[in-house]
């Protein structure tokens, strides 16, 4: 691209002068990047002014390569530019939390509860799932090769001491381990156990390196399969291995009543791209290796209301009030929005 | 050539050119800041200067990952800077490669500017010179390690990972250009992904990259006009 080589002289020639420049007077920076590159690709966009989406999201949707397929389909259709942070699902709810995001797309049900519940998130939505695998060494040193409980296979990686490598980041992954051990009664600690504060791909690497077992969410593992020997030993719930190894992903626009700066509605098209018909046939069309990675679960015809709210919700502290929650609701409506002289 | 993998070209080109920007504007900042600050220091005796040099070179040893961290709360929506709406873009980048690389270059050209000799400036004030005279030729004499200074600040500047990784959000755009990915940052994205070769190939470029830096940089080090200088 011509762009590119223009940018690559200016960037040798006079990087310090738009240092300069870029640091003290321009307000909006990166709109003069945008510009230039709009003005190279000319016939694509419209009259409208591109907009730009921060999605923050985890490593499992960036490194499988699925949002490389879905977001030049839905920039095309909005007119955007999506901008993708990669993080693990704790990192990337955090980025939400402090407003540096318009969308998140994780996958750790208990933390985005949490997200919804401190009013940072909005309009959630089911997009699809997977599951996760327990992976190990071909030779399978502990034993644990076909066991039907996860938790079992945990135990009885725990008992022989076997190296077992912790994603260790807060990720959904690693959220996903912890219920795990703790579901078989197992404190995870000694020199066989290695947090690793690591992504899901370099987790995978490092446990093939050491001989180790690790917990992987079977979309990266299948996508990283090529470059690690390892063998899946307990399957998830996909090829009817234990329902705790479910792996659901949620999309969640950040609250513009907290963060008004928030591109909301751009969010909003987003979680509506993601759920749409084409969308999810997209997601169900995505393979690696031959597999499909993850299985669209938006469309339904019965409502599916649990989706758009934490897991158990009540209704909030007047719930118990069954009849009259809506309108104790109304009632506060009216004292926060209507003016007293109204 | 290399194993680099589905990469094309328009990828590698721009998180070169990414990595370009970012660290040369970082380094002409860190000089236009540092080179002040270093004849400052450098000709004044004034008590506790052995303090400020310490903490200056102290700043060498900063980790990058807590810099990103302090940048990254700073330029926050929910931050103090948060209005401007930097976090995620090339300009926070470079804020925090400014960061990172400025005490590398004061505390290197602040030894090249000791070590020019005090009885070199008396003369050139005795001759009648105005003190930026004295600055001009005492740069000049320290061409050498100023010279250093800078290919040092840029090295850090260039090989950082930590801090661009967390300020700059990695971001590359569905066409392949990169917005806030450098090549250390892809490097990271290759190893995640558990691709050896595509990182170490990315390395080499990065290696290649620095190497040519210093070239240019050693041929305008040791180009003429020390000779103009030393005749004063």
């Amino acid at each position: 691209m011509a762009i590119e080589r223009r940018r690559f002289l200016q960037a040798a020639g006079v990087g310090a002068v738009l240092g300069l420049s870029g640091c003290t007077g321009n307000a909006n920076p990166p709109q003069a990047n945008n510009g230039t590159t709009e003005e190279s690709q000319g016939s694509q966009s419209g009259s409208g002014a591109t907009q730009e989406l921060t999605l923050a999201t985890t490593t499992s949707t960036y490194d499988t390569g699925l949002l490389d397929a879905l977001n030049p389909v839905f920039e095309e259709k909005f007119n955007a530019r999506v901008k993708t942070i990669s993080q693990g699902t704790g990192a990337a709810i955090e980025t939400a939390r402090n407003g540096d995001a318009d969308v998140i797309l994780v996958h750790a049900r208990g933390a985005e509860d949490e997200f919804l519940r401190e009013g940072y998130g909005v309009n959630r939505r089911d997009v699809m799932f997977n599951d996760f695998v327990v992976v190990g060494p071909a030779d399978d040193p502990a034993g644990i090769s076909g066991m039907s409980s996860a938790a079992d296979a945990f135990a009885t990686i725990a008992d022989a001491e076997a190296t077992f490598v912790s994603r260790g980041d807060d990720s959904g992954t690693n959220k996903k381990e912890l219920l795990i051990w703790e579901a078989a009664g197992v404190e995870p600690s000694g020199t066989w156990y290695r947090e690793i504060g690591k992504g899901m791909g370099d987790t995978l690497v490092q446990a093939d390196q050491s001989g180790a077992y690790t917990l992987a969410d079977r979309g990266t593992f299948l996508a990283t399969q090529d470059n690690i020997d390892l063998e899946i030993h307990v399957q998830g719930p996909l090829k009817g291995g234990p329902t705790i190894l479910k792996n659901p992903y949620g999309v969640i626009p950040v609250n513009p009543a907290k963060y008004p700066d928030v591109n909301y509605s751009l969010a909003m098209a987003y979680a509506g791209f993601l759920t749409s018909p084409e969308g999810q046939e997209m997601i169900s069309n995505y393979t690696a290796n031959g597999s499909q990675l993850f299985f669209p679960n938006a469309l339904s015809e019965d409502p599916q209301f649990g989706q758009y709210v934490p897991e158990n919700y009540d209704g909030g502290e007047n719930a118990s009030s069954s009849a009259s929650v809506s309108d104790a609701q109304f009632e506060s409506w009216v004292a926060q929005h209507v003016p007293e002289d109204f | 050539m290399f194993a680099l993998g589905d990469l094309n070209l328009t990828y590698l080109v721009s998180i070169t050119a990414v990595s370009l920007y970012v660290s040369t504007a970082a380094v002409a900042l860190s000089a236009a800041l540092g080179l002040p600050i270093s004849l400052a220091v450098g000709f004044r005796d004034f008590y506790g200067k052995s303090v400020v040099t310490s903490v200056i070179s102290t700043g060498m040893g900063f980790p990058s990952v807590v810099v990103g961290l302090v940048v990254l709360l700073a330029l926050s929506r929910s931050g103090p800077l948060g209005t401007f709406d930097l976090l995620f873009t090339p300009e926070a980048m470079i804020l925090s490669q400014t960061i990172l690389a400025l005490p590398v270059l004061v505390s290197v050209s602040l030894s090249a500017v000791q070590s020019v000799p005090q009885d070199l400036r008396d003369a050139a004030f005795a001759a009648g010179g105005t003190s930026t005279d004295v600055a001009l030729l005492v740069v000049r004499e320290a061409r050498y390690g100023i010279v250093t200074a800078l290919l040092a600040a840029y090295g850090r500047a260039i090989s950082e990972v930590g801090s661009v990784l967390i300020v700059g959000g990695n971001i590359v755009f569905s066409d392949s250009t990169s917005f806030t990915r450098t090549l250390t940052t892809a490097i990271t994205v290759e190893a995640r992904k558990g691709n050896i070769e595509t990182g170490i190939a990315l390395g080499a470029i990065l290696l290649a990259l620095v190497l040519g830096v210093n070239a240019l940089g050693a041929r305008f080090r040791d180009r003429t006009p020390g000779r103009n200088g030393r005749g004063r």
